[in-house]
C-alpha cells in the first residue's frame, strides 16, 4: 500500500510540475496575475508530494518490502539500518528520486525566500524549474520507476553493493545532487531574464547567493566523493579523471566561472550575455552528466541494452532543455548591452581572464571525456583518454589561474594603477619566488619541476592575500571599523579569501602527495616488517572477525616511528553474505602531514598475505582545501547585503540605474 | 557605435547552439555503439605464431604453419564461460554444415573440465588446442571469451567475432566472408 | 575472478573499482625506484576488461596475465616503448591511457592549444574593445531620468522603513 502511495505522489508531483511549467509562464505573458501567482503554491505542492514519494520509498526499505523491485535489488534484511536509508539513493531509480526531491526543495526554497523579487520573476524562475522537474519525474515514471512491484516476492533482497555500504554513500550523492540541482536556480534566473527581456543587472544580484549555494554543495559533493573513493576503493588515489568524475567536475568549473562572472555583472553591469551563457552552461553540464552516467555511452553498453529507452529519453530531454535555452539565448542575447569600459589592468579584465581560462578548461575536460566516443563514432579508432592527458591539460591551465588569483583581491573595478599594484605586491612576489627556488633543492623537488612550481603558487596565493587584507584594513579608520569589517561588513570579501586559501591548500596537498607519496606492494609473513619513508610497518597477522552482514579477515599492523608505536591499523578483507564478492576495507591512520594507509590483498597461504602500504604526505589538504572553498562560499552567502533587499549604497544604485538607462538606449 | 558592433555578430550567438547540436549528434550515435567493444588490430594481418598441445593428446602440437593452406575458424572458449554454452550450439551447427574447419582454443581451463564439456555438448572442433597460461590468447588480443577468428589459407586473420556467435552470424557474416576468401584464392 | 569475465558478457558488471590491493606483490625489484618505474608504466596501461582501471590496480585475471607479460619483458630489459608496442600491436591504442601522438590524435593533442589561442583571441578582442570604449555619456535628459529613478528608489526605501 505504502509504495502505491509513493507512486501516486510521484504521478501527482509530475502533474504539478507540468502545471508549474505552464500556467505561471502564460500568466506572466498575458498579464493574468492569478495564473502567475500559481507558481508558489504549485512549487509547494510539488515539494510536498516528492517528499511523500521519497518517504514512501525510505519506508519500503526500512520494513524490507521486497515486493518492490528496487528494494529487493538493493537491500537485505541484514543490512544495517543506516545503510538501508542511504540505499534509497544507492542505485539508478532512487537516486533520480532524490534528484527530483531536491529540485522540489529548491523550488520551495525559492518560493519562500523570494519576497524581494517581483511576482513576474518568481513565476518565470519557478516555471523553468517546473519544466526541468517535469522532465525528471516523467523520466522516472516512464523508464525507471522506483516503486515497481515484483509479482514473485523474493524472500531475501540481493543486498546493497558492498562498495556502497559506507558513510560515503550517505553523504556523497545528496551533497552532489544538491549542487547539481542548485544550478537549476541560476539557470532559472537566466532563462527568466531571457524570456522577460529584462536583462539589467538585477537578476545577477538575485541569483548570486543561489549560485554560490549550489557551488558550495557541489564543492562538498566532489570533495566527499574524492575522499570516499580514496579510502573505500583501496587504490590510494583521490582522482582518476574517470568519465563519471568528470561529469561532476565540469559543472563545478563552469559554476566557478559563473560565480566570478556574476560578480562583474552585479557590480559593473558588464559581461551580461557571457554570464547568462555560463548559467546555461553550468546547468547544461549537470544534465549532460546525468546522461553520461546513466545512458552507458561511456562506461557499459549493457546498462543501455537492458533498457534502450533511458538514453533516448534523456537525450530528448537534453535537446529540449539545453537546445531550447541556447536557442532562446541566440535570439535574445545579441541585444544585451555589455557594460562600460575598463582598463587593461582592472578587476574586470582579470576576472575576464579567469573566466576564459575556466571556460577553456571546462571544454577541455568535456572534449577529453567525449573524445573516445567521438573517435569511435567517426571510426578514427578506439582510444582511451585517461589521467595522463587530463593531468597535462590541468597543468596547462591551473598555474595561470593560480597566478591570477593572487592579483584578484588587490584589483579595483575599472582601473588599477599597475605601478601601485606592483609596489603593493612586491614583497609577496619576492617571498613566493624565493620559496619556489628553495623547492628546487633535490630533497624537496625530487627532480620534478612541478614541485617548485606548486610551492611557488601556494606561497603566491597566501602572501598576496595577506597583502590584500593588510591593504584593506589600512584604509579603515580606527579599530572599530577594522573590527566591524572583520565581524560582518566585509563578509563576502573574507569569504573569498577563505575560498582562495582553499585553492592554495589543494595545490599544496596535490603537489606533495603526487611527488612524495610512497607506495609498496609486498608479500608479508606475520612478524615481518617493511620500511616506508621513516615508518616501519610490522605485520602482526590476520584473524577472523564477524560483521553484521559479512565475515572478514582482519589484519593487524603496528607502525613504528623511531622505535615508538605510531599507530595500529586493522585493514579488512570482507566477504558479504548476499553477494559473496570479496571487498577490501583499507585502514588509515590520518594526520595533517601524512596518512598511513594499509590495504589487505590476497591470502597467499601459510599466514602470508599480499599487502599494499602507502605513505601519503599532506593528502588531507586536498579535501581540507575543498572544505575551505565551501566554507568560503558559505561566508559569502551570509553577507548581509543579500538579505536586506532594499538597502543600497547610493553609488551602486546610481550604477544600476545608469546601466538600466544605457540598456534602454542601446 | 553599439549598433555597429551588433549586426555582424548576431550569428556569433548561434555558435553555442550549433556546437551543442553537434555534440547531441555524437551522443545519439554513442547510444548505439558499444564502448567496451575493442576492435582487433590484427584484421588483415598475419595471425600470430603459436605452437600448442592438443586437448586429447598433450604430446601432439599444432602450430600456425601446420594450418597453412586451410581456411579455418579459431574459436576461443572455456568451460567456465557461461556465454560459450549458448554459442556451442551455433558451433555445432556450423560444423554440421561443413563449410569451415573449426579449431577450438581451450583458454585458461582444466583439461578435465574441457573434456567433460565437449562430451556433454558435442565436439564441433576438428582440433582442440590448449592454452593453459593464456599466452597465445594475449598474442591474439583476446580480452574475453568467447571470441572467434577467421583465418585464411595464407594465415591471415580476415575477421574477428568478439563475444558469442549467433545463428544469424552464419548467413550474415561467415558465409559471405568464406565466399570472398574463396574468390580471392582463385 | 572468472565470474568477472563472465559478467562482462552478461552485463552484470556495473560498479567496478575493486582495486587489486597488492597486485604487484609477487614481483621483485632491485630497489624502490625500479618498483616505482614499473608501477608508473602499468598505471598508464588500461585494463581491458575492467570498467576503467589501470593494469597496476586491477585484479581481473586478464590484467594479471598482462602484468606478468609486462614484467617478463621488463626483466628482459626491454624499453618502455617496446613494452608499449607489444601491447598496442595486440590490443590497439585502447590500452594506453596516454594516447600516442599520431595523425589521428593530432586533434586530441593540438586541439587544446587551438582552444587556448581562441580564448586568448577572445580575451584580447574584448579587452581591446573595452579599453577603447568611450564611457557612455549621459545627456541632460538622461540625467533627469536617472534622478527620478534614484528618487523612486529612495522613496521605496523610505516606504519600507
Amino acid at each position: 500500500m505504502i509504495p502505491e502511495i509513493g507512486h501516486f505522489a510521484l504521478v501527482l508531483s509530475m502533474c504539478l510540475a507540468i502545471a508549474q511549467a505552464i500556467f505561471p509562464l502564460i500568466g506572466t505573458m498575458n498579464n493574468t496575475p492569478s495564473w502567475a501567482a500559481l507558481a508558489r503554491p504549485l512549487a509547494w505542492g510539488q515539494a510536498l508530494f516528492l517528499t511523500i514519494a521519497l518517504g514512501a520509498l525510505t519506508y519500503a526499505f526500512l520494513v524490507n518490502d521486497f515486493s518492490v523491485r528496487y528494494v529487493a535489488s538493493n537491500s537485505n534484511t541484514l543490512l544495517p539500518t543506516v545503510y538501508k536509508i542511504s540505499a534509497v539513493w544507492g542505485a539508478h531509480e532512487g537516486s533520480l528520486l532524490l534528484w527530483a526531491f531536491f529540485l522540489g526543495i529548491w523550488s520551495a526554497a525559492i518560493a519562500v525566500l523570494s519576497k524581494g523579487l517581483t511576482q513576474e520573476v518568481v513565476s518565470r524562475v519557478l516555471a523553468v524549474m517546473g519544466m526541468v522537474n517535469a522532465g525528471f519525474v516523467s523520466f522516472m515514471l516512464f523508464t525507471s520507476n522506483p516503486f515497481e512491484r515484483l509479482f514473485q516476492i523474493p524472500a531475501e533482497g540481493r543486498d546493497l553493493n558492498p562498495l556502497l555500504q559506507d558513510i560515503g554513500l550517505a553523504l556523497h550523492p545528496p551533497t552532489l545532487y544538491l549542487g547539481y540541482v542548485g544550478f537549476s536556480v541560476a539557470f532559472g534566473f537566466a532563462i527568466a531574464a531571457l524570456i522577460g527581456g529584462r536583462l539589467d543587472a538585477s537578476w545577477a544580484r538575485w541569483s548570486r547567493p543561489w549560485t554560490t549555494a549550489a557551488w558550495v554543495w557541489l564543492t562538498l559533493g566532489i570533495t566527499i566523493g574524492s575522499w570516499w573513493a580514496y579510502y573505500e576503493l583501496g587504490w590510494g588515489g583521490w582522482w582518476f579523471w574517470d568519465p563519471v568524475e568528470n561529469a561532476s567536475f565540469m559543472p563545478w568549473i563552469a559554476g566557478t566561472a559563473l560565480m566570478h562572472s556574476l560578480a562583474v555583472t552585479e557590480k559593473r553591469g558588464a559581461f551580461r550575455s557571457w554570464t547568462l551563457m555560463l548559467a546555461i552552461l553550468a546547468f547544461s553540464l549537470c544534465l549532460l552528466g546525468t546522461f553520461l552516467v546513466r545512458s552507458g555511452v561511456l562506461t557499459s553498453v549493457h546498462a543501455f541494452a537492458a533498457d534502450p529507452d533511458r538514453g533516448i529519453f534523456i537525450l530528448i530531454f537534453l535537446l529540449i532543455t539545453i537546445g531550447g535555452s541556447l536557442a532562446l539565448y541566440a535570439w535574445r542575447a545579441p541585444s544585451i548591452f555589455s557594460g562600460g569600459r575598463f582598463d587593461l589592468i582592472s578587476r574586470e579584465s582579470f576576472l575576464l581572464g579567469n573566466n576564459l581560462l575556466l571556460t577553456v578548461f571546462t571544454f577541455l575536460v568535456l572534449f577529453g571525456t567525449l573524445a573516445p566516443l567521438i573517435y569511435d563514432a567517426l571510426e578514427w579508432g578506439k582510444i582511451s583518454v585517461g589521467f595522463p592527458w587530463f593531468n597535462k591539460m590541468f597543468l596547462m591551465v591551473t598555474p595561470f589561474l593560480a597566478v591570477l588569483i593572487g592579483f584578484g583581491p588587490l584589483m579595483r573595478w575599472k582601473r588599477t594603477d599597475p605601478k601601485k599594484l606592483v609596489k603593493k605586491l612586491r614583497i609577496a612576489m619576492i617571498v613566493s619566488v624565493v620559496i619556489g627556488l628553495i623547492a628546487f633543492l633535490p630533497a624537496i623537488s625530487t627532480g620534478s619541476l612541478l614541485v617548485p612550481l606548486g610551492m611557488f603558487l601556494v606561497a603566491w596565493i597566501i602572501t598576496s592575500h595577506i597583502t590584500a587584507i593588510i591593504d584593506r584594513l589600512k584604509h579603515k579608520q580606527g579599530i572599530s571599523h577594522i573590527f566591524a569589517d572583520l565581524a560582518g561588513k566585509g563578509r563576502s570579501y573574507y569569504g573569498m579569501v577563505v575560498a582562495h586559501m582553499g585553492v592554495a591548500m589543494f595545490i599544496l596537498g596535490a603537489t606533495m602527495v603526487s611527488h612524495h607519496g610512497v607506495e609498496k606492494d609486498l608479500r608479508m609473513s606475520p612478524g615481518e616488517s617493511a620500511e616506508i619513508s621513516a615508518y616501519r610497518f610490522k605485520f602482526e597477522g590476520v584473524a577472523h572477525t564477524p560483521g553484521p552482514n559479512y565475515t572478514a579477515n582482519q589484519g593487524e599492523f603496528t607502525i613504528y616511528l623511531d622505535g615508538e608505536v605510531e599507530a595500529v591499523l586493522k585493514p579488512q578483507k570482507r566477504t558479504y553474505f548476499a553477494q559473496g564478492r570479496p571487498m577490501t576495507e583499507a585502514a588509515i591512520d590520518w594526520g595533517l602531514t601524512r596518512d598511513l594507509y594499509v590495504s589487505l590483498g590476497e591470502d597467499l597461504g601459510g599466514g602470508d598475505w599480499s599487502v599494499r602500504l602507502y605513505y601519503k604526505p599532506f593528502v588531507r589538504w586536498i579535501w581540507l582545501g575543498g572544505l575551505a572553498m565551501a566554507i568560503g562560499g558559505i561566508i559569502c552567502i551570509s553577507d548581509r547585503r543579500y538579505r536586506s533587499k532594499k538597502e543600497k549604497k547610493p553609488q551602486q544604485a546610481y550604477t544600476e540605474a545608469a546601466n538600466t538607462l544605457v540598456t534602454e538606449k542601446s | 557605435m553599439i549598433e555597429e558592433s551588433k549586426t555582424p555578430s548576431r550569428m556569433r550567438y548561434l555558435i553555442p547552439l550549433f556546437l551543442f547540436l553537434i555534440m547531441a549528434g555524437f551522443l545519439l550515435k554513442g547510444l548505439f555503439m558499444d564502448p567496451r567493444h575493442i576492435p582487433s588490430v590484427l584484421i588483415n594481418k598475419p595471425a600470430p605464431e603459436f605452437n600448442l598441445p592438443t586437448l586429447y593428446d598433450p604430446e601432439k602440437t599444432v602450430s600456425k604453419e601446420s594450418m597453412k593452406g586451410k581456411v579455418w575458424l579459431l574459436n576461443v572458449w572455456a568451460s567456465w564461460c557461461g556465454a560459450c554454452r549458448a554459442e556451442h550450439q551455433v558451433l555445432n551447427t556450423i560444423a554440421g554444415m561443413k563449410i569451415v574447419d573449426i579449431v577450438g582454443l581451450d583458454y585458461k581451463d582444466e583439461a578435465v573440465d574441457g573434456k567433460r564439456w565437449l562430451k556433454q555438448l558435442g565436439n564441433p572442433y576438428t582440433e582442440v588446442l590448449v592454452d593453459k597460461s593464456g599466452r597465445t590468447g594475449i598474442d591474439f588480443g583476446v580480452y574475453g571469451v568467447p571470441e572467434s577468428f577467421l583465418i585464411d589459407g595464407e594465415g591471415v586473420i580476415r575477421h574477428k567475432f568478439t563475444g558469442p556467435l549467433y545463428y544469424p552470424d552464419i548467413k550474415g557474416t561467415l558465409i559471405p566472408l568464406l565466399e570472398k576468401i574463396k574468390e580471392g584464392a582463385k | 575472478m572468472k565470474t568477472v569475465k563472465l559478467a562482462i558478457f552478461i552485463g552484470l558488471f556495473f560498479i567496478s573499482g575493486l582495486a587489486g590491493a597488492a597486485a604487484l606483490s609477487s614481483y621483485t625489484f632491485a630497489d624502490q625506484e625500479e618498483e616505482q618505474a614499473f608501477r608508473e608504466l602499468t598505471a598508464k596501461i588500461r585494463c581491458l576488461v575492467c570498467q576503467n582501471q589501470s593494469l597496476a590496480d586491477s585484479d581481473a585475471e586478464l590484467a594479471n596475465d598482462l602484468r606478468r607479460e609486462v614484467y617478463a619483458l621488463w626483466k628482459e630489459k626491454k624499453s618502455e616503448d617496446e613494452i608499449v608496442d607489444f601491447l598496442v600491436s595486440r590490443y590497439g591504442d585502447f590500452v594506453l591511457y596516454d594516447p600516442p601522438l599520431k595523425p589521428s590524435t593530432y586533434i586530441l593533442w593540438f586541439g587544446p592549444f587551438f582552444l587556448f589561442l581562441l580564448g586568448g583571441y577572445i580575451l584580447s578582442r574584448t579587452l581591446k574593445s573595452k579599453t577603447e570604449d568611450k564611457e557612455v555619456e549621459l545627456t541632460n535628459e538622461d540625467q533627469q531620468r536617472l534622478k527620478t529613478l534614484l528618487d523612486d528608489d529612495n522613496e521605496n526605501q523610505e516606504a519600507t522603513k
